[in-house]
């Protein structure tokens, strides 16, 4: 018995090590980033050792880092706030309502999970331009509001609410709205708060888009933003790592407290796409 | 029919049922109409307009003459989409397969941990999924810099010399597949772990009992049993990695001579720096083409397989 538990501890350690070596980019990049310029390019210790944040006082204080939160902040807000409303409604008019075109409806949305969205960016460019809203928030958000799992995975959770707990409210003179709002999603809290997660890294982390739409520094998305940066501090390793964990740090700090969320809304929104 | 009361009675409800409906109608427009109104005019509408254009020979911005099925027949005749559509393929041998066998690896070791560890570990390992592209491109650029990356002395030890990966014609699709699986990986993990706890536990036990060897065990219990999850995990990587732009822009921008230029690096370029919206949106109709035949495929396959 004991030996199988020294074999366990042996194996749960060699996990772990693995585990350590995986994420080791993201810890060697925040051993950089604390160090001085000179330190990184005379010797290199795999420690940190050193506590010098003077690289992140000058990427704050000298790139448009604030600017790109805002931006990043207002896009992903805006596109996750109504790629939920506009979905969750429209899933329940699927699940609940009968109308004429409901399953042409339906079947747009889940044939539209094969279309490849960067192969639409050219005509959706043009669209933008043609409104005028190349760089600008409405640019970046408008064709980021298709998401159709979101509509899929509601529409799968209001098919399973019990229809007697319809007709109570229906009873109580309670309309379609009510029925929405008091019924159907408080009892769905759970996976809107996964779905919203989801939903907003994905926004948060999307490059091509706002890559193509933006061009102007201040009207950029963070994962836009720093590569601009990159080309004007030419060699500068610490700064470059700063930018780098200043980027990630918001999805990183919000994983880890949503992480049963994330986890949830990834698993769910796949066994969708099966 | 009856009584006139009883008539009387039927009307009325068959009013109010009429009610009901022009109700439920009602409603069901109000309730669709926002969403209705953002797919048509951001989804369907772009995708009509991108095929359209694909017969034309309009810049990205303005007016062009319908010229038939010109830019495919030149497509057939340009080398430098053949490459694209090679390293695309390429990518996908380097990263489909193997990125599946790493995620079962670690998802069969993640779930004989217990508790604190299991957590901890498999954190560890899903992170990266949550970072921005860029910042990933820029923590490996750093991590394989020429001059001053940790991972140069590795590389150093096997091919005797340190290596500009990223603009060695040889290392630049295998690195950026190296950092996609990093990047991606956790993903796969997750469905895999989730895969691992649907099959029953009594089967192992069973297998145990009938003195089956672990290795026995992966392969008759583990194995068919996580099919599914394993083909829709090689589906999704399969779509996903067509649709490689973003780290072959931010790593190799295409090269060094084209030997990281792919299909949607090529749209890119003819759309938005050669102003040939035409011809870019038939190249993207290509990609377009191709993926809708994978999912319809994955479709029919994951069907099937549902119904043994």
């Amino acid at each position: 018995m004991t030996a199988r538990r020294a074999r366990n501890f042996a194996f749960s350690g060699l996990v772990l090590i693995a585990a350590m070596i995986w994420i080791f980019p993201l810890y060697w990049a925040l051993t950089t980033s604390l160090r001085s310029e000179n330190r990184i390019v005379s010797d290199a210790g795999v420690f940190i050792d050193e506590f010098n944040i003077s690289a992140y006082v000058e990427v704050l204080s000298t790139s448009k880092l604030p600017i790109w939160y805002l931006n990043s902040v207002a896009t992903s807000v805006i596109t996750t706030a109504i790629v939920l409303v506009t979905g969750m409604m429209c899933a329940y008019a699927l699940s609940q309502l009968r109308f004429p075109g409901r399953k042409t409806l339906y079947l747009l949305v889940v044939a539209s999970f094969m279309v490849p969205v960067p192969a639409l960016y050219v005509a959706q460019f043009i669209l933008m331009s043609d409104l005028g809203l190349v760089n600008t928030w409405w640019g970046i958000i408008l064709p980021q509001l298709i998401v159709p799992v979101v509509v899929i995975v509601y529409k799968q959770f209001f098919d399973a609410i019990p229809k007697e707990m319809r007709e109570a409210v229906l009873l109580d003179g309670g309309g379609e709205f009510t029925l929405l709002f008091k019924l159907y999603l408080p009892l769905n809290w759970g996976i809107t708060a996964a779905l919203a997660i989801i939903t907003f890294i994905t926004t948060w982390n999307n490059f091509f888009w706002p890559f193509l739409v933006v061009t102007s520094e201040d009207m950029m998305t963070i994962p836009v933003g720093i590569t601009q940066v990159n080309d004007a501090f030419g060699v500068a390793y610490a700064r470059m790592m700063a930018l780098a964990l200043l980027a990630a740090a918001p999805v990183i700090i919000g994983y880890l407290i949503f992480q049963k969320r994330v986890t949830e809304a990834v698993m769910i929104s796949a066994g969708v796409k099966g | 029919m009856g009584a006139p009361g009883q008539s009387l009675q039927g009307e009325e409800a068959a009013m109010s049922k009429a009610k009901r409906r022009r109700r439920e109608l009602r409603a069901a427009g109000l309730l669709t109409a926002p969403f209705l109104f953002v797919f048509l005019i951001f989804f369907l509408y772009p995708t009509y307009k991108v095929i359209a254009l694909s017969f034309t020979d309009a810049p990205l911005i303005g007016d062009g003459q319908w010229i038939g099925l010109a830019n495919y027949a030149k497509l057939l005749n340009d080398r430098l989409f053949f490459t694209s559509l090679w390293n695309n393929l390429y990518f996908v041998l380097l990263t489909v397969v193997p990125t599946t066998v790493i995620a079962l690896l670690i998802a069969l070791a993640v779930s004989k941990l217990k508790g604190r560890m299991q957590a901890l570990v498999l954190t560890l390992f899903f992170l990266p999924y949550v970072l921005p592209v860029s910042v990933v491109t820029l923590i490996w650029a750093w991590m394989l810099d020429f001059q001053f990356g940790i991972l140069q002395p590795l590389i150093a030890a096997v091919t005797g010399k340190p290596v500009p990966v990223f603009r060695n014609p040889y290392w630049v699709m295998p690195m950026i597949a190296v950092v996609t699986i990093w990047w991606t990986n956790g993903f796969n993990v997750l469905l895999l772990i989730a895969g691992l706890r649907n099959i029953p536990e009594d089967l192992y036990e069973a297998a145990s009992l009938d003195g089956a060897t672990p290795w026995q065990r992966f392969w008759r219990v583990t194995w068919p049993l996580l099919w599914p999850v394993t083909a829709l995990v090689l589906t999704l990587q399969l779509i996903l990695q067509l649709k490689l732009f973003d780290q072959v822009y931010l790593l190799s921008n295409g090269g060094p001579f084209n030997s990281s230029y792919v299909v949607l690096m090529q749209m890119y370029r003819e759309a938005f720096q050669l102003n040939n919206g035409g011809y870019a949106s038939a190249i993207a109709m290509v990609l377009f083409l191709v993926i809708v035949i994978v999912s319809v495929l994955q479709f029919q396959l994951l069907r099937l397989g549902g119904r043994k």
